[in-house]
């Protein structure tokens, strides 16, 4: 089962690349995008043991932010969402990005503290952002219950006017088109099986398809990122788990900004098509099932009905759970591995999506020049031995 | 939702225990380097399969056990 071809070729794979792209989500296809338009390397291939964007790139809440507390964070978020404020142009393709603001809400008095202080972080990073005190949370979304006597009342909320939504499908769709139009291989059904290390170098990944010589191996494969690195001899500070979400029937316009709240913990936005689209929080178990348990779905309608009574009469259409693949300190690994030619991409765990064109951009580089591009430094393999983490659990508006 | 077979209360729902991660890692002992502190604090299986792991019993008789669980289909096979 394969997307239909007309927007990019489905070529067999070639005997060699000067760069192999080991996963076809969002950052690979990104990755492989600005590999081409930035750094003029387009004897690339990017490999997809299934379908193009179908694995977390399909199952994701398409939420897209930059309100980061710390400021390793910040920038290169920042520096995503400035490229998709110009990618739909850019890419000659609608990505329906739609700006219409994200609000984390506060329900207690170490919320509200959390919130303004991010608010202020965020300003000292040029990221937009705002203080909403419940009376403006209420005339900005007039659905949310800020009463008073809510178990959970709102105390506040931080707004960024920026944040919003996409089309995850187009914009798999129309990187891959113009990942394509670069010359750029994008090979279907072709799984990764084993790396060829010869001394302490990659020199080829074995796959179902056959061998394929590389000059360099990037890996971008989410959930999976373990699995890959073990097969080359690699240990990685990684867990992964099943996040889920699910899809309401449509209804009329009725949510037009996206609203997340850390203490009841529930994320929804409204799609283009009318679906109300929600996310939970992971299920603490170590899982590769893409399923996870209907109380963790429980939990989270339990938290959107409190947040929103006009909503107890909706029926729940779809759920489905991606493979996440959570870091200690819930930030990205992007950078060298301990294998020469062999590159990390991984731990992005919750929050991916957002970042699709940033991590594109900062993994590229840091795959064409053989060092790790000034965005992504901080965010190497050899923090977790310095110490230097950037812990962005709970700081990064959302638990972990 | 995983049914879970405590060794004293027998099988309880998922709700009822908390999830321990990775069984059988040890506190190292004597000098260490910053590596094996890090390898020690941070790095975990994370296998596509069978996986040894500790449940701890925190609404039941609040015991830690260890359990193999496939991380693929969710079986359990031993508590």
């Amino acid at each position: 089962m394969t997307h239909p071809d007309f927007l990019w070729r489905n070529p067999d794979p070639g005997p060699s690349y000067d760069v192999v792209i080991v996963g076809g989500g969002g950052h690979g296809l990104a990755t492989a995008y600005y590999l081409a338009r930035n750094h003029g390397l387009t004897n690339v291939a990017v490999l997809e043991r299934g379908w193009l964007a179908g694995g977390n790139m399909a199952r994701n809440t398409t939420i897209i932010r930059s309100n980061y507390l710390w400021d390793e964070s910040a920038a290169i978020y920042e520096h995503s969402l400035k490229l998709w404020e110009g990618l739909s142009a850019e890419l000659d393709y609608d990505l329906q990005f739609s700006q219409r603001g994200v609000l984390n809400l506060a329900h207690n008095l170490g919320d509200v503290r959390e919130g303004r202080r991010r608010v202020n972080a965020n300003r000292l990073n040029g990221v937009d952002a705002e203080w909403l005190d419940p009376d403006e949370v209420r005339k900005f979304c007039p659905i949310i219950n800020v009463s008073a006597r809510a178990r959970y009342p709102v105390m506040g909320a931080t707004l960024q006017r920026r944040g919003g939504i996409a089309k995850h499908d187009h914009v798999a769709w129309a990187l891959a088109r113009r990942a394509d139009a670069y010359g750029i291989d994008l090979i279907q059904g072709c799984e990764v099986t084993g790396f060829e290390i010869t001394g302490n170098r990659v020199t080829a990944v074995e796959t179902s398809r056959g061998r394929i010589a590389a000059g360099k191996v990037a890996l971008a494969a989410a959930g999976h990122t373990s699995v890959l690195a073990e097969q080359a001899g690699i240990r990685l500070p990684l867990q992964s788990h099943p996040l889920q979400a699910l899809v309401s029937e449509l209804l009329e316009p009725v949510l037009d900004c996206v609203v997340m709240s850390n203490a009841v913990h529930v994320y929804v936005s409204q799609a283009h098509k009318g679906e109300l689209v929600m996310g939970a929080g992971i299920d603490a178990y170590n899982s590769y099932g893409q399923r996870g348990g209907v109380h963790v779905i429980e939990a989270q309608m339990a938290a959107a009905l409190e947040l929103f009574p006009i909503f107890s009469r909706v029926r729940v259409l779809r759920t489905w759970a991606g493979i996440v693949d959570v870091s200690p300190d819930a930030s990205p690994v992007i950078g060298p591995t301990p294998v020469d030619g062999l590159y990390i991409n991984a731990g992005w765990g919750t929050g991916g999506f957002k970042a699709t064109p940033g991590s594109g951009w900062v993994y590229a580089h840091t795959i064409a020049e053989g060092r790790p591009h000034p965005l992504a430094e901080p965010f190497g393999l050899d923090r977790f031995t310095t110490g230097a983490l950037i812990d962005e659990h709970g700081a990064a508006a959302v638990a972990h | 939702m995983l049914l879970i077979d405590c060794p004293h209360c027998g099988p309880r729902d998922e709700t009822e225990f908390h999830y321990g991660g990775q069984a059988g890692i040890a506190y190292p002992t004597g000098d260490v380097s910053d590596e094996e502190w890090a390898e020690y604090v941070f790095m975990r299986d994370n296998p596509k399969g069978w996986f040894r792991e500790r449940w701890f019993h925190v609404h039941g008789c609040r015991t830690w056990f260890g359990v193999e669980r496939h991380t693929v289909t969710h079986e359990i096979r031993k508590t």
